[in-house]
């Protein structure tokens, strides 16, 4: 019972610290955006050249480094790694990849629905979908194995990358980039950013909160804890922006969306697969990473390599819909996803778990 | 000595998911799950607990032992 009030909380601050981000000068149903963000910061770094989303977001170091700090004062930071780790940096680019056709991650997802974007709603179902096809690969003992103890080094990594690009936002050094237009250009004061992001960081890692596990374990298991913070999230987000004037129904010229329907569909579907095979959603993957969790930070690498392709190659979503070259990789991405998905399976049994106990 | 089933180093969720297989089929009334880490043990706890399992947990240097009887 206090677990579920704890994650209700969680989900409604979150919610909340969205919608004043995007007060104070964040993209409009964008006070969180783990993809756009990540790709944002792959921009900072010049790994992509799309001028209009170059910006290091302090939120996605913030939840690095709240998520860090908690585990670190509960007890809970363990360098772990080396369960599959080129899978899940592939899981990591395919993840971005169909958030990007998208144009949100799941948890912006949800803020584009409480702002009035109805294409979130057509987004949702490919989401859930998504997520069912993941957990037909569970359930056929499906795993990308064990993960070991590593160095603390390893587990360290993570949250100092994200120390690093804090250092490189405040100094301003003339090799990072800075867009002058566009989404990239709107942010709310770091203050806010990184202060959200922190304290989103904290409540994640305690709660567990995770937009995938919400939907999955719904489904595989009929629990509804994680579900409870994902509508929190929803609920608060949408009075929020109902009271702040920031509630704007409709389909057509919603902020940093198009109306694209099979896309926005199946860009959600893809990102669903990808998170239960990855074992969590991307804000979860940065949240883990904070734990020290390098199998976490490889979906993170990931997530970034695949926004720098992305955007290379003109494969991204944009307001005017989604091109060709976007459409052939929510294709290609469906296809790797089943490769990787229907190639595990079988790989986790509970007599191997029962003859694995036996042996140590 | 109860059945041990290790589910060290596993993803989310698949700890859940070979304890409640396991659990299902346990004819004995008592099991063992081992975990690696406290989101694996807070949630494969909450999953027995749900089935009607007792469970009690005991620290086994960085991972967790989780006992359980019915």
């Amino acid at each position: 019972m206090r677990d579920r009030l704890f994650i209700i909380i969680a989900g409604a601050v979150t919610g909340l610290l969205a919608v004043i981000l995007v007060m104070q000068g964040n993209p409009a149903n964008m006070g969180f955006c783990i993809a756009c963000f990540i790709r944002d910061i792959a921009g900072g770094l010049g790994l992509h050249r799309a001028d209009v989303v170059q910006y290091l977001r302090p939120e996605i170091m913030g939840l690095v480094i709240g998520a860090f700090a908690t585990a670190m004062w509960v007890k809970e930071f363990k360098a772990t790694g080396g369960s599959s780790p080129v899978l899940r940096f592939i899981l990591g680019m395919l993840m971005m990849a169909g958030a990007l056709i998208f144009l949100g991650c799941p948890l912006r997802m949800v803020l584009r629905l409480a702002g009035g974007d109805w294409n979130a709603l057509i987004a949702l179902p490919g989401y859930v979908f998504g997520v069912w096809l993941g957990t037909l690969f569970l359930r056929r003992g499906y795993t990308l194995g064990r993960s070991q103890d590593q160095s603390t080094v390893n587990g360290y990594t993570g949250p100092f990358i994200a120390v690093i690009l804090l250092i490189l936002l405040l100094t301003t050094p003339a090799f990072i980039f800075f867009s002058e237009a566009g989404p990239g250009s709107m942010q709310a004061p770091l203050v806010l950013t990184l202060g959200a992001g922190l304290v989103v960081g904290i409540l994640a890692q305690r709660t567990r909160l995770c937009t995938m596990g919400a939907i999955r374990d719904l489904i595989l298991f009929k629990d509804y804890q994680l579900f409870l913070g994902f509508a929190a999230i929803t609920v608060v987000a949408f009075f929020g922006n109902v009271v702040t004037g920031q509630f704007l129904p409709g389909f057509a010229e919603q902020p940093v969306a198009h109306i694209d329907t099979l896309w926005n569909f199946s860009g959600m579907t893809v990102v669903g697969i990808a998170a239960v095979l990855a074992g969590g959603c991307p804000m979860r993957q940065l949240i883990l990473t904070g734990e020290g969790q390098g199998d976490a930070l490889m979906t993170v690498l990931g997530m970034g390599a695949g926004a720098a392709f992305m955007h290379n190659f003109g494969m991204a979503g944009s307001p005017a819909g989604v091109s060709p070259a976007g459409q052939w990789i929510v294709i290609i991405s469906l296809v790797l996803l089943f490769i990787i998905g229907a190639g595990n399976i079988k790989m986790r049994s509970l007599s191997q778990a029962k003859t694995k106990a036996k042996a140590s | 000595m109860s059945e041990l089933v290790d589910c060290r180093g596993l993803s989310c969720p698949e700890p859940v998911l070979l304890t409640r297989e396991a659990l299902q089929h346990e004819a004995s009334g008592k099991i063992t799950v081992i975990v690696s880490n406290a989101v694996a043990r807070d949630n494969v706890s909450r999953a027995a607990e749900s089935m009607g399992w007792q469970v009690r947990v005991e620290e086994d240097g960085e991972d967790f032992k989780l006992h359980m009887t019915k």
